[in-house]
């Protein structure tokens, strides 16, 4: 079983869609005691930082007790910015912190039309072997909808530039996170939360 | 490198894509979900469904549509037409819809763009302005190109912006169905005056109109339903001749 967690950021629709497409058995809890239970954890997230405070507390204790059973973990958007030390799009609020760095607003260049927010089709470049990224090719292009961004760190397994480049993907040991919405990125996409369901 | 996107625009109406469909291999042309999964397979980057009669009693069928699209691609999915309420944009947006396109009621109830910014992320909000150019500038109208809205739209996507609106999605009524090019001149001066992106929409009518926005005409992404609708202008075919004019696209 999955545990998909809602802490109020956004609407999961879609990733409970792809989850359904993909034939997988998973729950959206009220309490977190099926966090103990979970094959996996994804903590999904659209919108703003501010709305991770809500994981603070009993939810972060139950998920790193998962995390430290060697359940994976896979953060999406938002959700992946969690992993770290903290965002400064609201800098009161801690990250996990399982992943060292932070988030930082992406720079735009008006003079080549490189807008922020980064919205739509970006390549990730592939810089070391990963099991989320398997089966995807170097170059292959992914759904983003963003203003912050993870720095490239020794975690950054897909990285892709908007006048910088940043951690697209990360991946350690059991902790996985994309930066991208895998749920709206089509084949790509589904091929990615494939992968990481085959390792729960 | 960001790509510029290709979106591909369904008018529904109780449930049925209207306007001419004529891929040969669909077995039911006027099938959203099949329209949508056919355009998946060419390679489309998102899909538009826009509700045109977004009357009360077609709210269930609208519901399935959107249920049905995105139950079939894993794109992201703009639903458009007769949003007026959160209500409204919750029903949508729990039925599968990733964005809302806002119109009229926008103009009417700028606050809601906000309601909807906080409680979705801007990411979910695009408000979509239809123009008519002038001499002093761009006309907004609403309801439907009837009604002047007495704004200009470069301010007016400007004020979009500041209240949290994602994604300008700017029409073009002067070019509207005419496919004779989109307005490149209005397209760059909403797309440079915003930071959001910009959706140009109107006018497509070949390759070249679309080559001309990306350039000229500054847009983000261009938008077409009818071209789309042909087999002899496929998205793909679309996007492999872009990428031979050196405009980035996802192939």
């Amino acid at each position: 079983m999955i545990t998909l967690i809602d802490y109020g950021a956004g609407n999961l629709t879609s990733v409970r869609k792809a989850l359904t497409h993909l034939g997988a058995d998973y729950v959206v809890p009220e309490s977190t005691d099926a966090v103990g239970r979970a094959r996996g954890v994804i903590v999904p997230g659209v919108g703003n930082f501010a709305a991770t405070e809500r994981l603070v507390g009993p939810w972060t204790d139950a998920i790193r007790a998962a995390v430290d059973r060697g359940t994976p973990l896979l953060g999406i958007c938002v959700g992946m910015q969690w992993l770290f030390e903290g965002s400064d799009e609201a800098p009161e609020v801690p990250g996990f912190g399982v992943m060292p760095g932070r988030v930082q607003r992406l720079r735009g260049d008006s003079a080549r039309g490189l807008k922020v927010p980064h919205v739509g089709w970006n390549a990730i470049a592939k810089p070391r072997d990963s099991r989320l990224l398997a089966g995807i090719e170097p170059g292959a292009y992914v759904y983003f909808t963003h203003s912050f961004a993870a720095p490239v760190t020794t975690d950054c397994v897909g990285a892709t530039t908007h006048v910088d480049p940043f951690a697209a993907v990360v991946e350690r040991d059991q902790i996985f996170g994309v930066q991208f919405h895998p749920e709206k990125s089509g084949d790509a996409g589904l091929q990615i939360l494939r992968n990481f369901l085959s390792l729960c | 490198m960001l790509t510029k996107r290709i979106i591909a625009c369904m008018d529904v109406r109780d449930g049925q894509v209207v306007k001419g469909v004529q891929f040969q291999q669909l077995r039911h042309a006027g099938d959203p979900a099949e329209l949508a999964r056919r355009y998946n397979v060419e390679g489309i980057d998102e899909v538009v469904v826009l509700d045109i009669t977004a009357t009360l009693e077609t709210r269930q069928a609208l519901r399935r549509t959107i249920h049905a699209v995105a139950s079939e691609i894993f794109l992201p999915l703009t639903v458009g037409g007769g949003i007026r309420s959160e209500a409204d944009a919750e029903a949508a947006i729990d039925a599968g819809a990733d964005k809302v396109s806002l119109n009229t009621a926008a103009l009417r109830s700028p606050e809601l763009i906000t309601t909807l910014a906080r409680r979705y992320g801007s990411q979910a909000v695009i408000v979509a302005i239809d123009a008519k150019r002038r001499d002093d500038g761009y006309a907004v109208y609403v309801r439907s190109g009837t009604s002047d809205a007495a704004r200009d739209a470069v301010e007016w996507a400007r004020e979009a912006e500041a209240r949290g609106a994602g994604e300008i999605l700017l029409t073009s009524m002067d070019k509207d169905g005419t496919r004779s090019g989109f307005d490149c001149g209005m397209t760059a001066a909403v797309s440079t005056a915003v930071n959001i992106p910009v959706i140009a929409s109107g006018g497509a009518g070949g390759l070249e109109h679309f080559a001309d926005v990306f350039t000229a005409g500054c847009a983000d992404a261009a938008l077409a339903a009818s071209i789309f609708h042909y087999a002899d202008t496929s998205v793909s075919e679309l996007k492999h001749f872009l990428q031979g004019r050196g405009i980035p696209v996802r192939l």
